[in-house]
């Protein structure tokens, strides 16, 4: 009987010994909710969340300052992430979701002024001064904040078509009912 | 004699090889268009190398291997190239993609054949012919072959040639072991050659006795070390890791590939394609398709790639009542239009009607009969996958290896509630798939926006720096931008801009008569927006030009 307590009081021992030193070498740094929040939010950097980007919003999440249903790229799959992560209630998302889509310049009318370049948050357009300006259409998260910048009103944004390789198969049709 | 061992599960369906397989091959017809997609391979597209107007010769590269995981494509027969850009082709989503027409001129003229001195040659350099002369899987999967044919990244000790061909109704495997063994075996034995593998077996079904006797001769002809072994027949049996276990008794593990575990396997096809391209120069432009079901004459074809389903279908003679066709078998094939050509992966063309598969009964609810877990041959638990999948439950789906699921059917194909199953796993997978390309673009953005921050940042101290330099400067000397400057600069600006918008006048839409209200109130609103911005952008143009 006593060997039996002996011996799970050790292992009681050891085992918080491993966990406080695991406690101490693997402490991470930086908030890990903002960074775990931010990794579920989907980076378009649009700023509709009323935050100046993601991370701003997921800062402002973790504080408990903003509700988690105000970012529109991320859908209502994002909602439903967020929830699961915080263990709070799903709600509709506060927006309407759009298409994904990518800006693209009319390069006729692009004038170089450059402005459109200040305003994306993830350096996809190309261009110099005076010279006629491109857009990444690879790197382009579709947060439409060139749009409103350019003077002569020459970018749009094209909504992403489905093509082959971002086909998807579709949610198998439930047959009771189309039998019935 | 080698010991054959068992996989789990497996099914045995009607078999309907009897229906083509009596027949000989029939010889290639040459259509009047050829449609060849850009993306007949696993793999980033060929890249088309030919302009419409272009004459071709038979036998010409169109297409050049993009990348590492990319294969050439090649015109099929001689003509003019009339068009590239979005046909039908073989896909589930019934979706165009890329293709290279061509007008045949009924003259079928090669291009110069280069043989190929595989023995004295580099591997490395008969790898780059293998990848140029378009060489892909044959059995479905149409990996390239010049991957799978480079043993750098996993020694290779057995080298299985599939001659399984365990699907109903596909009878081309079979055909071509019967009438062209010798070159199959020539072609495995250039794969041993690159592989530097010590066995090599090739694993036929024992319901082609025809074939294997073929083989056997064959292999006993040319004096090559490859033992020809008897499998007995069971659905999915020609699959990779499911031959693997037949043959050699070792398991792949979950999550890996034959490969891992050091033993490659090819469709006997693939080793045909591949002698003919080493020996004789010619790439892979046909290969022999099943064409059967509810035709006239079902038959096996040697098919020029890129040839229209529905003119094959013409040719063994088409029946009244057809109510559609199916590439591959009827286990894992799946619906095409008449319109999308063969492609490398187009091992057969079943035509349907509606006694042959009659529509499928109505889903029922699962009754928990764990009938599907008998028979799967990953050893999954198809039901639970089944549950998760319709909840949208991925990372359950996951846990519970929906990715070792090869897709087969075994389970729908018993499920007493009609269950279409992998309906539900193609869905997850492709799911998954598409989330994670969605976390790898979001990943990316986050870089460049975070790089952007860390940029501006970066120049913002720089310019202080420069400006506090200048300060010390300046007090000496006169200030550098006259307001006469100024003042040439703001009238640039505004030039520009009166020019810009001159350009757009004379491409604005001409539809704007006969607009309701609303839309007249919308077009003011945004009228609106603009001159704000144009107000905005002209205040953020001001500081400019202080730099
Ligand atoms: S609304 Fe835009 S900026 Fe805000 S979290 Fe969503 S994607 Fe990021
Ligand atoms: S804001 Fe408009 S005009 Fe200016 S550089 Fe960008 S696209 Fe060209
Ligand atoms: S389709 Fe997948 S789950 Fe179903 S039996 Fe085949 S391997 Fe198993
Ligand atoms: S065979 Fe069908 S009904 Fe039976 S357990 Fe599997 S999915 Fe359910």
């Amino acid at each position: 009987m006593l060997t039996a307590i002996l011996v799970m009081a050790g292992i009681a021992i050891v085992l918080g010994a491993v966990l406080g030193y695991a406690a101490l070498r693997y402490k991470v740094e930086g908030d890990p909710l903002v960074e775990k929040i931010d990794a579920i939010l989907p980076q378009t950097q649009c700023g509709q969340c009323g935050y100046p980007g993601c991370k701003p919003y997921a800062t402002a999440i973790a504080k408990g300052e903003a509700d988690i249903n105000k970012c529109p790229p991320g859908g209502e799959e994002g909602v439903k992430k967020l929830a699961e992560l915080l263990g709070v209630e799903v709600k509709p998302l506060d927006a309407e979701p759009k298409p994904k889509a990518v800006a693209f310049i009319d390069e006729n009318l692009c004038i170089g002024c450059t402005l459109c370049i200040q305003a994306c948050p993830v350096d996809a357009i190309l261009g110099a001064a005076k010279q006629m300006h491109t857009i990444i259409a690879s790197e382009c998260t579709g947060c439409e904040l060139c749009v409103a910048p350019c003077p002569v009103d020459c970018i749009s944004m094209v909504v992403l078509k489905e093509d082959l390789p971002h086909w998807k198969w579709k949610y198998p049709v439930f047959r009771i009912k189309q039998a019935a | 004699m080698r010991t054959l061992h068992r996989f789990p599960g497996g099914i045995h369906p009607e078999e309907h090889k009897a229906e083509s397989s009596a027949r000989p091959i029939h010889a290639p017809f040459i259509p009047n268009r050829l449609f060849i997609p850009m993306r007949q391979h696993i793999g980033q597209p060929a890249k088309p190398i030919v302009k419409v107007g272009d004459k071709v010769l038979k036998g010409q590269m169109i297409g050049q291997a993009d990348g590492y995981v990319s294969t050439a494509v090649h015109a099929s027969s001689s003509g003019v190239v009339t068009g590239i850009g979005l046909h039908a082709v073989a896909h589930p989503s019934g979706l165009p993609d890329l293709c290279i027409t061509i007008d045949t001129d009924g003259h079928d003229t090669w291009t110069e054949l280069q043989p190929l001195d595989w023995q004295s040659l580099d591997p490395a350099a008969v790898r780059g012919y293998v990848r140029d002369l378009g060489i892909a899987g044959l059995g479905g999967a149409v990996f390239p072959s010049s991957i799978k044919l480079d043993p750098k990244n996993q020694p290779i000790h057995t080298l299985i040639l599939n001659g399984g061909e365990c699907e109903p109704w596909i009878t081309c495997d079979d055909r071509l072991m019967r009438e062209r063994a010798e070159e199959v075996l020539q072609g495995a034995r250039i794969m041993q050659h690159l592989l530097g593998a010590q066995t090599v077996i090739a694993g036929i079904e024992d319901n082609k006795p025809e074939a294997i006797a073929a083989m056997q001769a064959a292999a006993e002809k040319l004096g090559l070390q490859i033992e020809i072994a008897a499998m007995p027949t069971r659905y999915p049996g020609g699959g990779g890791k499911q031959i693997t276990q037949t043959l050699t008794g070792l398991e792949t593990p979950s999550g890996k590939l034959s490969t891992d575990i050091g033993v490659q396997v090819f469709n006997v096809g693939t080793a045909y394609a591949l002698a003919r391209a080493i020996l004789h120069g010619e790439p892979l432009i046909s290969r022999i398709v099943t064409v059967t079901g509810h035709v006239l004459g079902p038959q096996n074809y040697e098919t020029l790639i890129g040839t229209p389903m529905g003119e094959l279908v013409m040719h063994a003679g088409e029946r009244e009542g057809t109510t559609g066709l199916i590439m591959g078998g009827p286990m894992m094939g799946f619906d095409v239009q008449p319109e999308a050509p063969v492609v490398k992966a187009t091992n057969c063309v079943l035509v349907k009607s509606a006694e042959l598969f009659p529509p499928k009964p109505r889903e029922l609810p699962c009754i928990r009969c764990t009938e599907c877990a008998r028979v799967c041959p990953a050893q999954l638990q198809p039901q639970e996958l089944y549950w998760f999948a319709r909840a949208k439950n991925f990372g359950k789906a996951q846990e519970y290896n929906l990715f070792d699921c090869i897709e087969c059917g075994c389970c729908s194909y018993v499920c007493p509630s009609h269950i279409p199953l992998v309906d539900y796993y193609r869905f997850a997978k492709s799911e998954i798939w598409a989330r994670e390309k969605e976390k790898h673009a979001a990943d990316i953005a986050r870089e460049r926006h975070e790089f952007r921050l860390f940029r501006l940042e970066r120049e913002k101290k720089e310019k202080a720096e420069r400006l506090a330099a200048k300060a010390q400067t300046k007090k000496a000397e006169a200030p550098t931008l006259t307001t006469d400057e100024q003042d040439a600069k703001k009238k640039l600006i505004a030039e520009a801009l009166a020019r810009a918008q001159a350009k757009k006048a004379g491409v604005a839409p001409k539809n704007t008569d006969n607009l309701t209200p609303e839309q007249c109130a919308e077009i003011a609103e945004i009228e609106a927006r603009r001159a704000r911005i144009r107000e905005m952008a002209k205040k953020t143009i001001e500081p400019e030009k202080h730099l």
